[in-house]
């Protein structure tokens, strides 16, 4: 239980995805724009990162590490989310069209987002206690990421919303100066590093 | 003379990172030493090389429909040849660049030029395409991996250049050093490129703008920014009066 809690902890805030790992750049700078569809983007980043560790964590271990294919880790994973998420686009679309209406519309982007990727092989790298994660240790881990995220982006938005108003000289306007403010807010997020000690 | 321009347009003009903005998870992370930044810039090349091989000679027999899927797969299988490469000659770099080589995969960088370039031109073009933007990215990643390793831990390619003179900023090796330093080469980007054309995230340059809802609506498209723009000064002027009322 300890575990878990460190483990879901650790991933949202002191390895936090966007601001420690770099990982997720792409939307976290191109869909903070504006609170609602950051909001929207990060609860399909977190939907798609469970329902890719659910499905990439048995394919590893019961078939690529079984007949000693680790080596096709890279592709197997990257094919199998990219056909999630297609799958999950239109299941959407068919069943549930007001979620699809909210959510859907950011799946495409999801397929070569690399933190979704990212953390399915993370999954197996990170050690706790000395050994892998489990099954359900696996499944926190992607759900603190996905939290870690939702959280950075939120905060973001709410930065970005007062950086472009503001009267920055004219070479720093646009993305210079958002990425000097995600700079300022990183170092916020340096403070939580103490917590894993 | 038109495959010269094809080359050098990706180092100066459409620079990947700094003009484009394309692979910043990359440029972000693997920028705290400056040999990590040609390793991951030598890998990234010779992918985006084989790739737009591939990909500009297959064009005609990639049906339209499934090209994204096509383009993935092609991309993870050079990913992984590179992978058992970098880990067989160079296991250094494979441990610092960790995650990073993997996720060479979804580096918008790569799957953005099959898209855009080698789904429409010959193998010729497509490989000096290639060269062109894999050096421009390189580059890139060189140029800011100097400043945050010199900054950041006084030497470069792990040699000693400033130290006892002035001592070394951690920070500039820490996350919130790479968003600065990215942010200040792009600042300078725009000043020195003097088209008054600013480096933006828009759809041009992202691959699945044709597939995405969210470039439908103009979320992250940089055409709505023109549209906007009028409304973000009268949301301003709201704001500051606001704020005077107060």
């Amino acid at each position: 239980m300890a575990a878990i809690i460190t483990i879901f902890i650790a991933a949202i805030l002191t390895d936090n995805f966007v601001l420690s790992k770099f990982l997720g750049i792409c939307p976290f700078l191109g869909v903070s724009k504006k609170l609602n569809t950051a909001v929207g983007m990060s609860a399909a980043v977190i939907f798609v990162m469970l329902l890719a560790t659910a499905v990439t964590y048995p394919i590893q271990v019961h078939i690529l590490d079984v007949y000693d294919l680790g080596y096709l880790q890279t592709i197997v994973f990257i094919l199998v989310i990219a056909a999630l998420v297609q799958l999950v686009e239109i299941v959407l679309k068919k069943y549930i069209p007001s979620l699809y209406k909210s959510l859907g519309i950011y799946l495409p982007l999801i397929t070569t987002n690399c933190a979704v990727l990212g953390v399915t092989l993370l999954n197996f790298t990170k050690t706790v206690d000395g050994r892998g994660l489990t099954y359900i240790e696996a499944l926190v881990n992607s759900l603190g990421a996905g939290l870690g995220f939702m959280l950075a982006m939120v905060i973001f938005a709410g930065v970005r919303s007062r950086v472009e108003q503001s009267d920055a000289p004219e070479a720093l306007k646009g993305l210079p100066i958002t990425l000097i403010a995600a700079s300022i807010v990183s170092v916020g997020f340096l403070g939580f590093a103490g917590l894993g000690a | 003379m038109k495959i010269i321009q094809t080359f050098t347009k990706g180092i100066v003009k459409e620079n990947p990172v700094l003009r484009l903005v394309l692979g910043t998870c990359p440029t972000l992370a693997v920028t705290t030493m400056a040999s990590n930044a040609i390793g991951m810039g030598a890998a990234a090349t010779l992918v985006l090389l084989c790739s737009n091989i591939a990909i500009s000679a297959l064009r005609k027999v990639i049906p339209d429909k499934v090209r994204i899927p096509a383009y993935i797969t092609i991309i993870a299988g050079f990913v992984t040849m590179v992978q058992m490469l970098v880990k067989a000659f160079a296991p250094a770099i494979n441990d610092s660049l960790g995650i990073f080589l993997p996720l060479i995969v979804v580096n918008c960088i790569i799957l953005g030029r099959a898209e855009m370039f080698a789904s429409k031109n010959s193998v010729v073009p497509s490989i000096f395409d290639a060269l062109g933007m894999g050096v421009g990215f390189t580059a890139t990643l060189l140029c800011m991996g100097t400043i945050r390793e010199i900054l950041g831990n006084g030497t470069w390619f792990g040699l000693p250049i400033t130290q006892g003179v002035i001592p070394p900023m951690l920070i500039m090796i820490l996350p919130p050093g790479g968003f600065f330093v990215f942010g200040i080469l792009m600042a300078l980007a725009n000043k020195l490129s003097g088209d008054g054309k600013k480096a933006e995230l828009g759809c041009a340059g992202c691959p699945m703008a044709a597939s995405c809802g969210s470039a439908n609506l103009g979320e992250c498209s940089s055409e709505k920014k023109a549209q906007t723009e009028e409304e973000t000064k009268a949301e301003a002027v709201a704001a500051v009066s606001e704020g005077g009322d107060k």
